[in-house]
C-alpha cells in the first residue's frame, strides 16, 4: 500500500465519520460543524485526485461562506430539539434499508472488475509547470464561455430571491420616500387665501 | 496505487449515508438541506475522479457548475426557512400544514 493510497484511506474515513455525525448529531450546530469537517476532508481528497483549483473552491466557497450562512440561520432560529427529535429513529430501519440497497447496486457497477486499477489506470503524472488551474480557466473561458455566464446568471438571481425573501419594511420605519417628495405639489403645502385689506379711517 | 473504483465507492457510501440522512431528519430541514449539499459533494467527487482518470479536465468544470448552482440553492433555501420562520414562529414540518384541506 502506497503513500497516497493510506492517505485517501485516511481522508475517506473521517469524511464518512464526519456525514455520520452530520446526520446524526441532536445539535443543529453541532451538524453544521460536521459538514465543514467533512467538505474539508472531501477538498484533501480532491487535492489527491490533482484537482487543485475545485479543492480549494471547495473550501473557499463551502466552508468560508456556505457553512458560516448555515450557522448563522441554525443559530437565529429556534428550534426545539425535544419535538423535532420525536421518533427520530424509527425511519432507521427503512433508511438503512434503502441505502444499502443504493450502496450495493452502485458498488456492484462501480466494482473493482469494471473500475479497477486494470481497467482504468492513474494517468501519468502531468509535466512540471503544469497548471490545473490555468487549464480549467482555458476550458471555461473557450468551450465553455455561454455555461459560465449563465452560472454568473443564477447566482445573480439567487442572491435577488434571497435579498427579496427576506427584507420586508419594519413598522414604524421612518425612512423617508423619496417619489412622495419628488410628487408634492405646491397646492399639497401652500394655500393663498386672499385677504380684502381693511380700510382705514 | 489509488484506483478509480476507490473514489467511486467512497462517493456512493458518502451518497447512502445522505439518503440515509434524508430518512433519519425527516422533521429538520436545516438537516435536510445539510444531507442534500453531502449529496452534492458526493456527487461531485464522481465528477472529479472521472476527469482525472480520463485525463479530460471538462468534467472538473461541471464541478464547477455544480458548486455555484449549490451554493445559490442553500441561499435561497436559507432565505425560504428564514422567512418562514418570520411568518409562522415555527420550521417544524408536522406545523406546516397550511396546505392542508
Amino acid at each position: 500500500m502506497d503513500f497516497t493510497l493510506f492517505l485517501f484511506y485516511a481522508f475517506a474515513a473521517v469524511l464518512l465519520g464526519a456525514s455520520v455525525g452530520v446526520i446524526a448529531s441532536r445539535n443543529s450546530v453541532h451538524s453544521a460543524l460536521f459538514l465543514v469537517l467533512a467538505f474539508f476532508n472531501a477538498a484533501a481528497i480532491w487535492m489527491l485526485l490533482r484537482a487543485e483549483f475545485l479543492a480549494i473552491a471547495l473550501i473557499l466557497v463551502y466552508v468560508g461562506a456556505v457553512m458560516v450562512l448555515f450557522l448563522f440561520v441554525v443559530m437565529m432560529l429556534d428550534i426545539n430539539v425535544e419535538r423535532i427529535r420525536q421518533g427520530f429513529w424509527s425511519y432507521l430501519p427503512l433508511g438503512l434499508i434503502v441505502a444499502a440497497i443504493l450502496f450495493i447496486e452502485m458498488a456492484l457497477v462501480v466494482g473493482g472488475k469494471w473500475a479497477g486499477l486494470d481497467a482504468m489506470p492513474m494517468p501519468a503524472e502531468p509535466a512540471a509547470g503544469y497548471s490545473n488551474t490555468k487549464a480549467l480557466a482555458w476550458l471555461m473561458f473557450t468551450d465553455f464561455a455561454y455555461p459560465f455566464e449563465l452560472a454568473s446568471f443564477v447566482l445573480l438571481v439567487a442572491m435577488i430571491a434571497a435579498v427579496a425573501l427576506t427584507l420586508r419594511a419594519r413598522a414604524g420605519n421612518k425612512a423617508i420616500d423619496p417619489a412622495a417628495q419628488i410628487a408634492v405639489k405646491a397646492s399639497d403645502r401652500l394655500r393663498i387665501v386672499s385677504l380684502p385689506a381693511e380700510k382705514s379711517n | 496505487m489509488l484506483s478509480l473504483s476507490h473514489v467511486l465507492t467512497l462517493s456512493s457510501l458518502l451518497f447512502a449515508i445522505s439518503v440515509v440522512g434524508i430518512f433519519l431528519n425527516r422533521k429538520n430541514l436545516i438537516i435536510l438541506l445539510m444531507s442534500i449539499e453531502l449529496m452534492l459533494l458526493a456527487v461531485n467527487m464522481n465528477f472529479i475522479a472521472y476527469s482525472t482518470f480520463h485525463a479530460d479536465r471538462a468534467g472538473q468544470l461541471f464541478v464547477f457548475f455544480i458548486l455555484t448552482v449549490a451554493a445559490a440553492e442553500a441561499a435561497i433555501g436559507l432565505a425560504i426557512l428564514v422567512a418562514m420562520f418570520r411568518n409562522t414562529r415555527t420550521i417544524h414540518v408536522d406545523d406546516l400544514d397550511g396546505l392542508k384541506g
